[in-house]
């Protein structure tokens, strides 16, 4: 038995078991009420667990490499679930064989689109360099784009931030800006929420519509390849 | 599902040395994608691969189970935001604006071309 409380919570706030569990438990909450309002944009459960955790971390004074020592179970599985975006690509072949052309010449303006006004913006705005550096890769998914930002010599943390907020921002504004275009084909609007909100606008393109989400899936792994080579290659010609 | 989730990692494990050995300008698990994909459609034509997790939507469900959560996946790394409070605090509202003006701009480029694209090939085809 533990003398005090307190020392108690010394022990488990140190302890990956505990920072694991709220992760999951404050993501499945999250998870619900955007459930409950039948997947409302602005209910988007990574949002809400994102803030929801931090201001918990911020009030008990845990620092993130403690937190980060329990959630690196699930944030490792980033990983693994790239390489598992190969079974919707597999299943869906024919009908991507099929959309093929629109798709890649549609990938190439994306990735382009994604890159380059995200560094021209950038610099217009005046953010240092390294900040500039970081942001480049944020439409990809977070392990590629981390990766990416290694390989500048960047911050990779400051990339992941960044590519959260993308995805989070495209998730939320997806919907309401393809109804406005008057799009409704439904592998067009996947395609572009994968493109640019990776699997943040995946979970939600799926959320919508089935076939969004299979095109949604591949536009992600698509322009994970693509982005690796365009950033580097943007970088050099963009970059002060 | 434990061969399944073997068979995941060890395609990611192949990635990552490839792109380490070679050098290549590639993430592990985008070469791990490509393999597992080439893996599957190599089963179809020899039967002789499709035993273990390439049997029975072996290496389908756990793959599946794996995308289930996708969005789960970002919250630790999403997290990491209460490291960067003082740039966000300096730069915060550039970096968001970035971002916002960016996304919107690739999702309209992306549709746009997807549909304009998809037109155009339908029009051919009706000639």
């Amino acid at each position: 038995m533990t003398d005090n409380p307190f020392s108690l919570w010394v022990y488990l706030s140190q302890s990956p078991l505990l920072w694991l569990t709220v992760t999951l438990l404050v993501y499945a909450s999250t998870d619900a009420v955007s459930l409950a309002t039948r997947r409302h944009p602005l209910a988007n459960p990574v949002l809400h667990a994102m803030w929801i955790i931090g201001a918990f971390l911020l009030l008990t004074g845990t620092s993130y490499t403690t937190y980060f020592a329990g959630a690196q179970f699930v944030h490792f599985l980033l990983g693994p679930a790239t390489v598992a975006l190969a079974v919707p690509l597999y299943e869906n072949r024919t009908r991507v064989v099929a959309s093929i052309v629109p798709m890649l010449v549609a990938l190439v303006a994306g990735s382009v689109t994604a890159v380059v006004s995200v560094v021209l913006l950038a610099e217009l705005a005046g953010l240092p360099r390294d900040v500039v550096l970081s942001l480049a890769p944020k439409s990809v998914t977070a392990g590629v784009a981390m990766g990416i930002s290694e390989s500048l010599h960047a911050d990779p943390s400051l990339t992941a931030v960044s590519v959260i907020l993308t995805g989070i921002m495209g998730a939320i504004i997806v919907t309401p800006l393809m109804n406005r275009t008057g799009v409704t084909d439904f592998r067009a609007r996947g395609f572009a929420a994968g493109l640019a909100a990776h699997g943040i606008g995946t979970a939600r393109a799926f959320q919508v519509d089935e076939i969004a989400g299979v095109f949604s899936g591949i536009a992600m792994s698509l322009n994970a390849l693509v982005t690796s080579f365009l950033v580097p290659l943007a970088v050099t010609l963009l970059v002060r | 599902m434990l061969s399944s989730l073997s068979l995941i990692l060890l395609c990611q494990l192949i990635g990552e040395a490839v792109v380490r050995g070679l050098g290549l300008p590639l993430p592990g698990p985008v070469l791990g994608l490509l393999l597992l994909l080439i893996l599957l459609l190599a089963r179809d034509r020899f039967v002789l691969l499709a035993r273990g997790p390439l049997r029975n939507e072996g290496v389908e469900m756990a793959s599946k189970g794996l995308l289930a959560h996708l969005s789960l996946l970002f919250v630790p790394a999403g997290v990491g935001v209460v490291q960067k409070l003082d740039l966000l605090a300096s730069h915060g509202i550039a970096i968001v604006l970035v971002l916002a003006l960016s996304v919107v701009a690739t999702l309209l480029a992306t549709v746009l071309t997807f549909r304009l694209v998809s037109r155009l090939l339908r029009q051919q085809d009706a000639r």
